[in-house]
C-alpha cells in the first residue's frame, strides 16, 4: 500500500493506493486519524485501491464515525471497483458519503 | 475429489499477500472467471485473517494449512489452524446496522462462497474451516467474461 496527502483550503485528500490488508491497515488507520485529529475534513481518495480487506473497511469505519464526533467531513472519493464490492456486501456504499469527483464536494 | 495444492505458513499477517498472489494464480489455472477468482481471494484471506486474530490471538508462530481440491467444476478449500479449538457458536458476523470497526469477516466469506463449514474436536487442538466455490458458473460469471 501507498498513501499521499494534499492539502486543499476546505479539506485534506489521503489517497490510498495498492492493496489494503491486515498488514497495511495499521498504516491506514494512523493516517486516518491523523488528519481528522488535526480538525481538518477528510476526503480519502481509493481510487487506486487494488485490494481492500475488513481489516482496511475497519479504518474507514473507525475515520468515519470519529469524523462524525468530531463534527468534520469524512468522505470516500473515486472508489475502485474492487473497493465498493466490499463496501457493497457489508452495506456500507449508503453509509459512507461517496463522491465520484473532487467538483462534487465544492 | 483431488487434492491439487497444499501451502503453510505463518501466522503473520505480511504472509497473506503472497497468499492471495497463490490464490489467483491457482484459481486461474483451473479455470475460474475473474469474479468467481475474487470472491475466493476474499473468503480465504478473510479466513486467515481469522485464524490470525482470532485463534492465534496475533502470536505470529502458529501454522496455518491451505488444501485446495477440486471436483468437476467446484473447488473445495480446508484452511487448518493448530490452535485452541474456537467455540463455533462464537463464530459470527456483527449486525450490519451497527456500524463499527471490525466484525464483518464472516459475513464477506459467508456472501461470496457457496457454502460454509466449521469444524472442530472439542477438547482437541485445533480448527478446520472448509469453503466450496463454482470455479465458473455462467450466472455470476457472465459480467466478468
Amino acid at each position: 500500500m501507498k498513501f499521499a496527502l494534499n492539502t486543499h483550503k476546505k479539506y485534506t485528500v489521503l489517497e490510498l493506493s495498492g492493496e489494503i490488508d491486515l498488514n497495511e491497515s495499521p498504516i491506514a488507520r494512523k493516517e486516518i486519524l491523523k488528519v481528522i485529529n488535526q480538525g481538518k475534513n477528510l476526503l480519502v481518495d481509493l481510487s487506486g485501491v487494488e485490494y481492500i480487506d475488513s481489516s482496511g473497511v475497519a479504518s474507514l469505519v473507525e475515520g468515519f464515525q470519529t469524523a462524525r464526533a468530531n463534527r468534520l467531513l469524512f468522505a470516500l472519493y473515486g472508489v475502485s471497483p474492487s473497493a465498493m464490492q466490499v463496501l457493497q456486501i457489508s452495506r456500507l456504499d449508503s453509509v459512507f458519503t461517496i463522491y465520484n469527483s473532487l467538483d462534487d464536494v465544492e | 475429489m483431488q487434492k491439487i495444492e497444499r501451502i503453510h505458513f505463518m501466522s503473520k499477517p505480511d504472509r497473506l499477500l503472497p497468499v492471495r498472489q497463490f490464490v489467483r494464480s491457482l484459481a486461474r489455472s483451473q479455470g475460474c472467471c475473474e469474479e468467481n477468482l475474487e470472491h475466493m481471494v476474499m473468503a480465504i484471506n478473510e479466513a486467515c485473517m481469522n485464524v490470525i486474530q482470532h485463534a492465534y490471538h496475533g502470536a505470529e508462530d502458529g501454522e496455518i494449512v491451505i488444501e485446495f481440491w477440486k471436483q468437476g467444476d467446484e473447488l473445495l478449500i480446508r484452511i487448518i489452524d493448530y490452535a485452541d479449538a474456537v467455540e463455533l457458536n462464537s463464530i459470527k458476523s456483527r449486525k450490519l446496522d451497527e456500524v463499527r470497526p471490525g466484525g464483518l469477516g464472516v459475513h464477506l466469506i459467508n456472501k461470496v462462497m457457496d457454502s460454509v463449514e466449521y469444524t472442530n474436536v472439542e477438547g482437541e487442538r485445533g480448527n478446520v474451516l472448509e469453503m466450496r466455490k463454482t470455479l465458473s458458473n455462467k450466472q455470476s460469471c457472465e459480467v466478468s467474461n
